[in-house]
């Protein structure tokens, strides 16, 4: 019975539809159990996806690389629904506009202030060069994120991984500290939450309402914009400020 | 759907066409969702096709994150030699932008508009 069991799990583990159907299985999961705790912002699908993924792969021995085989067709996805994005955009145009100006000083504060902080307060704690370029486009939506680590000298993987982190930590925390700022206007809530924690964040605003997700969703594209523009440039500074 | 998934794509192509032809630093899909918005603005809007499309994309954003993020399991290492500098990096920082990021966008809204619009 047994050498049936493991033919069966040799030919499963080579196949990319294993990775996926996991992929899609543990994220419903998640999915159920968030909505069951109210769309509590603790129990994020994401983390819970990822936590349950992550145990599958360490317990099963099954490399992540064959795993990813099934679940970039999920992955892929990420592209046409970052093109996507424009059409909440253009349904809060006329707000955006006429905010225009607000909008883009918080965007330049918000965007140094993230990059800085992580690549500060990393080297601070004695985190390794390799792990502080990794760290300071965490606040940019993925593949961006990974393009400019690769460019800098950081590792582009271990940059998703922390972007993801970062994403997750403030899909789960902003709601506590908008509370403790008294910060109400959907607008403000949503442009914070794209700028510090781009496509999670996003994806957890959308979930609030429309409006916070669209500013949401426009924070995160100019941060990209904004990042990939200005971190080779700023990055010697940073360096140096902080002995890196 | 068809139509519309379609023209997302094109859209992302298109981005990725322009990002690699000027050697632009910015992904494709960020040039695609700035080429759609502009093609919104000039047709008045999307059709109902691709709004339905587009928010059913949307609203299972969440799950396009999970494969990338379980290449967590590839770093159990590095992360166990420096879980302290960038679990306080990560926290700290991303803290930190929001705050500053919400606090600043606030001041600089309630000067122009009357503080009737805060709802406490």
């Amino acid at each position: 019975m047994s050498p049936r069991l493991d033919e069966i799990w040799v030919y499963l583990s080579t196949t990319p539809l294993l990775g996926l159907t996991l992929t899609l299985l543990a994220y419903q999961g998640a999915f159920w159990l968030y909505k069951r705790c109210g769309f509590h912002p603790l129990a994020n699908p994401v983390l819970i996806s990822v936590l349950i993924l992550a145990g599958i792969l360490l317990a099963t021995g099954m490399p992540y690389q064959r795993y990813f085989d099934g679940a970039q067709f999920v992955h892929f996805l990420l592209g046409p629904a970052t093109v996507a994005l424009a059409i909440p955009l253009y349904a809060q145009w006329p707000r955006l506009k006429a905010m225009a100006l607000p909008l883009c000083i918080a965007l330049v504060v918000g965007s140094l202030t993230a990059a800085l902080s992580a690549y500060g307060l990393g080297a601070l704690f004695g985190a390794s060069r390799e792990s502080l370029i990794s760290l300071a486009p965490k606040s940019v939506t993925t593949p961006i994120a990974m393009g400019i680590a690769e460019r800098l000298g950081g590792l582009p993987s271990l940059t998703a991984v922390l972007v993801i982190t970062t994403g997750i930590l403030g899909a789960v925390g902003a709601r506590y500290l908008y509370r403790l700022l008294r910060i109400h206007d959907p607008a403000v809530r949503g442009f914070a939450i794209g700028i510090a924690s781009h496509g999670i964040g996003t994806a957890r605003a959308f979930q609030v309402s429309e409006q916070t997700g669209a500013f949401a969703a426009l924070a995160m594209g100019l941060n990209g914009l904004a990042t990939a523009v200005s971190l080779p440039w700023i990055l010697p500074w940073i360096e140096r400020l902080f002995g890196g | 759907m068809l139509a519309a998934l379609t023209l997302l794509l094109l859209f992302q192509l298109a981005g990725e066409v322009i990002a690699r032809a000027l050697a632009l630093p910015i992904p494709g899909p960020v040039i695609g969702m700035a080429l759609l918005f502009l093609a919104l603005l000039v047709r008045g809007g999307p059709g109902d096709d691709l709004r339905s499309t587009a928010g059913t994309l949307l609203q299972h954003l969440s799950l396009l994150f999970v494969p990338a993020g379980t290449g967590v399991v590839l770093y159990g290492s590095r992360i166990a030699d420096e879980w302290l500098p960038l679990g306080v990096a990560l926290v700290g920082s991303t803290a930190l932008a929001i705050a500053v990021t919400a606090l600043v966008l606030q001041a600089l809204l309630r000067r122009r508009e009357p503080p009737a619009e805060d709802r406490r």
